[in-house]
Protein backbone atom coordinates (compact mmCIF):
# COMPACT_ATOMS: atom_id res chain seq x y z
CA UNK A 1 0.00 0.00 0.00
CA UNK A 2 1.38 3.90 -0.81
CA UNK A 3 -0.04 6.68 0.11
CA UNK A 4 -1.19 9.31 -2.24
CA UNK A 5 -1.84 13.25 -2.06
CA UNK A 6 -4.68 13.59 -4.09
CA UNK A 7 -5.98 17.62 -5.51
CA UNK A 8 -9.30 17.46 -6.97
CA UNK A 9 -10.37 20.65 -8.69
CA UNK A 10 -13.89 21.47 -9.18
CA UNK A 11 -14.86 24.11 -11.98
CA UNK A 12 -18.26 25.52 -12.82
CA UNK A 13 -18.44 24.76 -16.25
CA UNK A 14 -17.46 27.39 -19.15
CA UNK A 15 -21.29 27.87 -20.08
CA UNK A 16 -22.50 28.08 -16.19
CA UNK A 17 -22.72 32.17 -15.17
CA UNK A 18 -20.50 32.50 -11.72
CA UNK A 19 -21.45 35.37 -10.22
CA UNK A 20 -18.87 34.86 -7.79
CA UNK A 21 -16.39 34.94 -10.14
CA UNK A 22 -17.78 38.62 -11.09
CA UNK A 23 -17.88 39.63 -8.07
CA UNK A 24 -13.90 38.73 -7.58
CA UNK A 25 -13.68 40.40 -11.07
CA UNK A 26 -15.47 43.85 -10.03
CA UNK A 27 -13.68 43.94 -6.54
CA UNK A 28 -9.99 43.60 -8.00
CA UNK A 29 -11.08 46.60 -10.44
CA UNK A 30 -11.89 48.51 -8.02
CA UNK A 31 -8.60 47.78 -6.35
CA UNK A 32 -6.61 49.15 -9.07
CA UNK A 33 -5.73 45.26 -11.13
CA UNK A 34 -7.21 46.54 -14.22
CA UNK A 35 -5.58 44.05 -16.54
CA UNK A 36 -7.70 41.54 -15.39
CA UNK A 37 -10.74 40.98 -17.78
CA UNK A 38 -12.07 37.55 -16.30
CA UNK A 39 -12.02 35.82 -13.05
CA UNK A 40 -13.93 32.40 -12.06
CA UNK A 41 -14.04 31.15 -8.65
CA UNK A 42 -13.95 26.80 -7.90
CA UNK A 43 -13.00 24.82 -5.28
CA UNK A 44 -10.14 22.33 -4.52
CA UNK A 45 -10.51 19.05 -2.16
CA UNK A 46 -7.41 17.47 -0.95
CA UNK A 47 -7.88 13.86 -0.01
CA UNK A 48 -5.30 11.47 1.50
CA UNK A 49 -5.37 7.94 0.40
CA UNK A 50 -4.17 4.49 0.78
CA UNK A 51 -3.94 2.52 -2.30
CA UNK A 52 -1.92 -0.22 -4.37
CA UNK A 53 -1.70 1.95 -7.11
CA UNK A 54 -2.32 5.50 -8.79
CA UNK A 55 -4.50 3.89 -11.74
CA UNK A 56 -6.46 2.32 -8.89
CA UNK A 57 -6.63 5.72 -7.18
CA UNK A 58 -8.03 7.27 -10.24
CA UNK A 59 -10.75 5.07 -10.78
CA UNK A 60 -12.26 5.27 -7.33
CA UNK A 61 -11.60 9.33 -7.07
CA UNK A 62 -13.47 9.40 -10.60
CA UNK A 63 -16.12 7.68 -9.40
CA UNK A 64 -16.23 10.02 -5.82
CA UNK A 65 -16.44 12.81 -8.10
CA UNK A 66 -19.55 11.66 -9.90
CA UNK A 67 -21.35 10.38 -7.43
CA UNK A 68 -20.66 13.35 -4.70
CA UNK A 69 -17.66 16.03 -5.37
CA UNK A 70 -18.93 17.17 -8.66
CA UNK A 71 -22.46 17.89 -10.12
CA UNK A 72 -22.24 16.74 -13.63
CA UNK A 73 -25.13 19.34 -14.75
CA UNK A 74 -22.29 22.59 -13.81
CA UNK A 75 -19.51 21.44 -12.90
CA UNK A 76 -16.18 19.80 -14.49
CA UNK A 77 -13.36 18.19 -12.49
CA UNK A 78 -9.96 17.70 -12.67
CA UNK A 79 -8.10 15.18 -10.61
CA UNK A 80 -4.04 15.32 -9.92
CA UNK A 81 -2.43 12.57 -8.10
CA UNK A 82 0.88 12.60 -6.22
CA UNK A 83 2.45 9.75 -4.47
CA UNK B 1 -57.51 11.91 7.34
CA UNK B 2 -54.13 11.40 5.75
CA UNK B 3 -50.53 10.64 6.96
CA UNK B 4 -48.07 12.93 6.25
CA UNK B 5 -44.11 12.51 6.63
CA UNK B 6 -41.69 15.11 7.21
CA UNK B 7 -38.32 14.40 6.88
CA UNK B 8 -35.95 15.79 9.25
CA UNK B 9 -31.96 15.94 8.44
CA UNK B 10 -29.79 17.88 10.38
CA UNK B 11 -30.31 21.26 9.63
CA UNK B 12 -33.36 21.40 8.54
CA UNK B 13 -35.01 24.59 9.82
CA UNK B 14 -38.70 24.62 7.94
CA UNK B 15 -39.81 20.82 9.30
CA UNK B 16 -41.86 22.65 12.46
CA UNK B 17 -43.14 24.91 10.32
CA UNK B 18 -44.80 22.29 7.79
CA UNK B 19 -46.16 19.85 10.96
CA UNK B 20 -47.77 23.00 12.25
CA UNK B 21 -49.34 23.40 8.84
CA UNK B 22 -50.32 19.67 8.09
CA UNK B 23 -51.52 19.30 11.32
CA UNK B 24 -53.02 21.66 12.57
CA UNK B 25 -54.42 23.98 9.93
CA UNK B 26 -55.02 20.99 7.47
CA UNK B 27 -56.14 18.39 10.27
CA UNK B 28 -54.44 15.99 9.09
CA UNK B 29 -51.58 13.07 10.51
CA UNK B 30 -48.25 14.09 10.46
CA UNK B 31 -44.90 12.59 11.88
CA UNK B 32 -41.82 13.63 11.63
CA UNK B 33 -39.41 10.93 10.43
CA UNK B 34 -35.48 11.18 10.85
CA UNK B 35 -33.14 10.71 7.83
CA UNK B 36 -31.42 7.60 9.60
CA UNK B 37 -34.97 5.72 8.94
CA UNK B 38 -35.57 3.99 6.03
CA UNK B 39 -39.50 3.23 6.45
CA UNK B 40 -42.03 5.18 4.46
CA UNK B 41 -44.89 2.46 4.14
CA UNK B 42 -47.38 4.23 6.72
CA UNK B 43 -47.73 8.02 5.03
CA UNK B 44 -49.57 9.04 2.03
CA UNK B 45 -47.62 12.21 1.67
CA UNK B 46 -43.98 13.13 1.98
CA UNK B 47 -42.46 16.35 2.82
CA UNK B 48 -39.07 17.32 2.39
CA UNK B 49 -38.89 21.03 4.22
CA UNK B 50 -36.61 23.53 3.83
CA UNK B 51 -33.45 24.62 5.86
CA UNK B 52 -29.81 23.95 5.59
CA UNK B 53 -28.97 20.49 5.75
CA UNK B 54 -25.57 19.60 6.39
CA UNK B 55 -24.78 23.61 6.67
CA UNK B 56 -25.05 23.73 2.70
CA UNK B 57 -21.35 21.99 2.88
CA UNK B 58 -20.11 21.01 -0.73
CA UNK B 59 -23.21 21.83 -2.53
CA UNK B 60 -26.84 22.77 -1.34
CA UNK B 61 -28.44 19.16 -0.84
CA UNK B 62 -25.54 17.23 -1.96
CA UNK B 63 -25.14 15.16 1.47
CA UNK B 64 -28.36 15.17 2.54
CA UNK B 65 -29.36 13.54 -0.78
CA UNK B 66 -27.37 10.22 0.27
CA UNK B 67 -28.96 9.88 3.47
CA UNK B 68 -30.51 6.46 3.89
CA UNK B 69 -33.98 7.84 3.99
CA UNK B 70 -33.75 9.30 -0.05
CA UNK B 71 -33.49 5.77 -1.14
CA UNK B 72 -37.11 4.97 0.52
CA UNK B 73 -38.25 8.43 -0.57
CA UNK B 74 -37.32 7.36 -4.51
CA UNK B 75 -39.09 4.13 -4.45
CA UNK B 76 -42.01 6.05 -2.53
CA UNK B 77 -42.09 8.79 -5.47
CA UNK B 78 -41.55 5.67 -8.06
CA UNK B 79 -44.54 4.11 -6.99
CA UNK B 80 -46.60 7.51 -7.36
CA UNK B 81 -46.80 8.72 -4.11
CA UNK B 82 -46.58 12.58 -3.77
CA UNK B 83 -43.18 14.00 -2.67
CA UNK B 84 -43.01 17.82 -2.03
CA UNK B 85 -39.50 19.28 -1.58
CA UNK B 86 -39.41 23.22 -0.89
CA UNK B 87 -36.30 25.24 -0.68
CA UNK B 88 -33.85 23.33 0.93
CA UNK B 89 -36.05 20.46 -0.03
CA UNK B 90 -35.87 21.37 -3.37
CA UNK B 91 -32.60 21.14 -3.49
CA UNK B 92 -32.18 17.75 -2.40
CA UNK B 93 -34.75 16.32 -4.98
CA UNK B 94 -32.42 17.80 -7.86
CA UNK B 95 -28.73 16.46 -5.91
CA UNK B 96 -30.95 13.22 -5.60
CA UNK B 97 -31.61 12.99 -8.93
CA UNK B 98 -35.26 12.93 -8.35
CA UNK B 99 -35.87 16.07 -10.29
CA UNK B 100 -33.30 17.59 -13.16
CA UNK B 101 -31.22 20.51 -13.06
CA UNK B 102 -29.82 21.85 -10.43
CA UNK B 103 -30.26 25.49 -7.97
CA UNK B 104 -26.91 27.57 -8.18
CA UNK B 105 -26.00 31.03 -6.14
CA UNK B 106 -28.64 33.72 -6.67
CA UNK B 107 -27.61 35.89 -9.81
CA UNK B 108 -27.36 38.97 -6.82
CA UNK B 109 -25.13 36.83 -4.79
CA UNK B 110 -27.36 37.93 -2.13
CA UNK B 111 -29.93 35.81 0.32
CA UNK B 112 -33.04 37.29 -1.16
CA UNK B 113 -35.90 37.22 1.90
CA UNK B 114 -38.94 38.55 1.01
CA UNK B 115 -42.88 37.40 -0.96
CA UNK B 116 -42.96 37.03 -4.63
CA UNK B 117 -45.58 36.49 -6.99
CA UNK B 118 -45.12 32.74 -8.92
CA UNK B 119 -48.08 32.24 -11.81
CA UNK B 120 -49.37 28.29 -11.88
CA UNK B 121 -48.23 26.87 -15.11
CA UNK B 122 -49.36 23.22 -14.51
CA UNK B 123 -52.52 22.13 -12.64
CA UNK B 124 -52.14 18.87 -13.41
CA UNK B 125 -49.77 17.66 -10.45
CA UNK B 126 -50.62 16.23 -7.48
CA UNK B 127 -50.43 19.43 -5.44
CA UNK B 128 -51.91 22.01 -8.04
CA UNK B 129 -55.41 20.18 -8.51
CA UNK B 130 -56.78 23.06 -7.09
CA UNK B 131 -55.87 25.87 -8.99
CA UNK B 132 -56.29 26.99 -12.61
CA UNK B 133 -52.84 27.68 -15.10
CA UNK B 134 -52.83 31.22 -15.01
CA UNK B 135 -53.17 31.48 -11.09
CA UNK B 136 -50.98 34.27 -9.25
CA UNK B 137 -50.04 32.85 -5.88
CA UNK B 138 -48.62 35.66 -3.25
CA UNK B 139 -45.90 33.42 -1.67
CA UNK B 140 -42.36 34.29 0.33
CA UNK B 141 -38.67 32.83 -0.62
CA UNK B 142 -35.72 32.80 1.95
CA UNK B 143 -32.61 31.58 -0.20
CA UNK B 144 -29.08 32.17 -1.39
CA UNK B 145 -29.09 29.41 -3.96
CA UNK B 146 -32.48 29.39 -5.18
CA UNK B 147 -31.40 30.02 -8.99
CA UNK B 148 -32.56 27.52 -11.63
CA UNK B 149 -30.46 26.08 -13.81
CA UNK B 150 -30.36 22.93 -16.73
CA UNK B 151 -28.96 22.48 -20.23
CA UNK B 152 -30.84 23.65 -22.98
CA UNK B 153 -31.42 20.02 -24.07
CA UNK B 154 -33.12 19.76 -20.30
CA UNK B 155 -34.92 22.90 -20.46
CA UNK B 156 -36.38 22.23 -23.90
CA UNK B 157 -37.54 18.64 -22.25
CA UNK B 158 -38.79 19.99 -19.24
CA UNK B 159 -41.02 22.47 -21.23
CA UNK B 160 -42.38 19.93 -23.79
CA UNK B 161 -43.17 17.88 -20.81
CA UNK B 162 -45.61 20.73 -19.18
CA UNK B 163 -42.61 20.10 -15.92
CA UNK B 164 -42.74 23.59 -14.92
CA UNK B 165 -45.07 23.72 -12.48
CA UNK B 166 -44.31 27.68 -11.08
CA UNK B 167 -43.17 30.78 -12.51
CA UNK B 168 -42.16 33.92 -11.26
CA UNK B 169 -43.95 37.00 -12.16
CA UNK B 170 -45.07 40.00 -11.17
CA UNK B 171 -49.01 40.46 -9.37
CA UNK B 172 -50.45 40.53 -12.62
CA UNK B 173 -48.95 37.66 -14.13
CA UNK B 174 -46.32 38.40 -16.24
CA UNK B 175 -43.00 37.10 -15.95
CA UNK B 176 -40.88 39.81 -16.46
CA UNK B 177 -36.83 39.85 -15.69
CA UNK B 178 -37.47 41.99 -12.89
CA UNK B 179 -40.18 39.72 -10.74
CA UNK B 180 -36.90 36.86 -10.80
CA UNK B 181 -35.37 37.13 -7.49
CA UNK B 182 -32.67 34.98 -7.75
CA UNK B 183 -31.91 34.81 -11.84
CA UNK B 184 -33.31 31.57 -12.28
CA UNK B 185 -33.65 30.43 -16.25
CA UNK B 186 -37.13 30.81 -17.65
CA UNK B 187 -38.18 32.51 -14.30
CA UNK B 188 -38.66 29.31 -13.38
CA UNK B 189 -39.90 28.67 -9.11
CA UNK B 190 -40.96 25.40 -9.05
CA UNK B 191 -40.67 22.11 -11.66
CA UNK B 192 -42.32 18.67 -11.05
CA UNK B 193 -41.26 14.96 -12.28
CA UNK B 194 -42.64 13.64 -15.31
CA UNK B 195 -45.58 11.77 -14.02
CA UNK B 196 -46.70 14.82 -11.98
CA UNK B 197 -46.34 13.17 -7.84
CA UNK B 198 -42.86 15.08 -7.15
CA UNK B 199 -42.70 18.76 -6.83
CA UNK B 200 -39.69 21.00 -5.69
CA UNK B 201 -40.06 24.92 -5.53
CA UNK B 202 -38.07 27.32 -3.88
CA UNK B 203 -41.00 29.41 -2.14
CA UNK B 204 -42.36 28.28 1.59
CA UNK B 205 -46.24 27.22 1.29
CA UNK B 206 -45.56 26.57 4.59
CA UNK B 207 -45.04 29.96 5.63
CA UNK B 208 -48.15 31.28 4.26
CA UNK B 209 -50.78 28.96 5.01
CA UNK B 210 -52.75 31.50 7.37
CA UNK B 211 -53.86 34.40 7.13
CA UNK B 212 -52.55 35.71 10.25
CA UNK B 213 -48.89 35.47 8.64
CA UNK B 214 -49.67 37.82 5.82
CA UNK B 215 -50.92 35.46 3.34
CA UNK B 216 -52.63 31.88 2.80
CA UNK B 217 -51.60 31.20 -0.60
CA UNK B 218 -49.41 28.39 0.00
CA UNK B 219 -52.54 26.38 1.67
CA UNK B 220 -53.68 25.90 -1.65
CA UNK B 221 -51.07 23.56 -2.57
CA UNK B 222 -51.75 21.34 1.25
CA UNK B 223 -55.90 21.38 -0.05
CA UNK B 224 -54.71 19.94 -3.53
CA UNK B 225 -52.59 17.16 -2.59
CA UNK B 226 -55.09 16.22 0.21
CA UNK B 227 -57.97 16.32 -3.40
CA UNK B 228 -55.17 14.62 -5.17
CA UNK B 229 -55.05 11.81 -2.13
CA UNK B 230 -59.04 11.69 -1.89
CA UNK B 231 -58.87 10.93 -5.94
CA UNK B 232 -56.44 8.23 -5.48
CA UNK B 233 -57.90 6.40 -2.48
CA UNK B 234 -61.55 6.31 -4.82
CA UNK B 235 -59.97 5.15 -7.75
CA UNK B 236 -58.05 2.38 -5.74
CA UNK B 237 -61.56 1.31 -4.07
CA UNK B 238 -63.33 1.22 -7.62
CA UNK B 239 -60.33 -0.99 -8.64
Amino acid sequence: MKEFKVKVEVRLKPVVLDPQGKSVLSALANLGFEEVHDARVGKLIELRIKDGSAEGVRNRVDEMCRKLLSNPVIEDFVVNIEE
Amino acid sequence: MYKFGVIVFPGSNCDHDSYHVIKHVMGQGCEFVWHEDTNLSRFDCIIIPGGFSYGDYLRTGAIASLSPIMDSVEKFASRGGPVLGTCNGFQILVEAGLLPGVLIRNSSLQFVCRWVNIRVENNKTAFTGNLKGGDVLRIPVAHGEGSYYCTGEALKALEENSQVVFRYCDGEGNVTPESNPNGSIGNIAGICSKAGNVLGMMPHPERCSESVLGGADGKLIFESVISWLGLGKKTKSKA
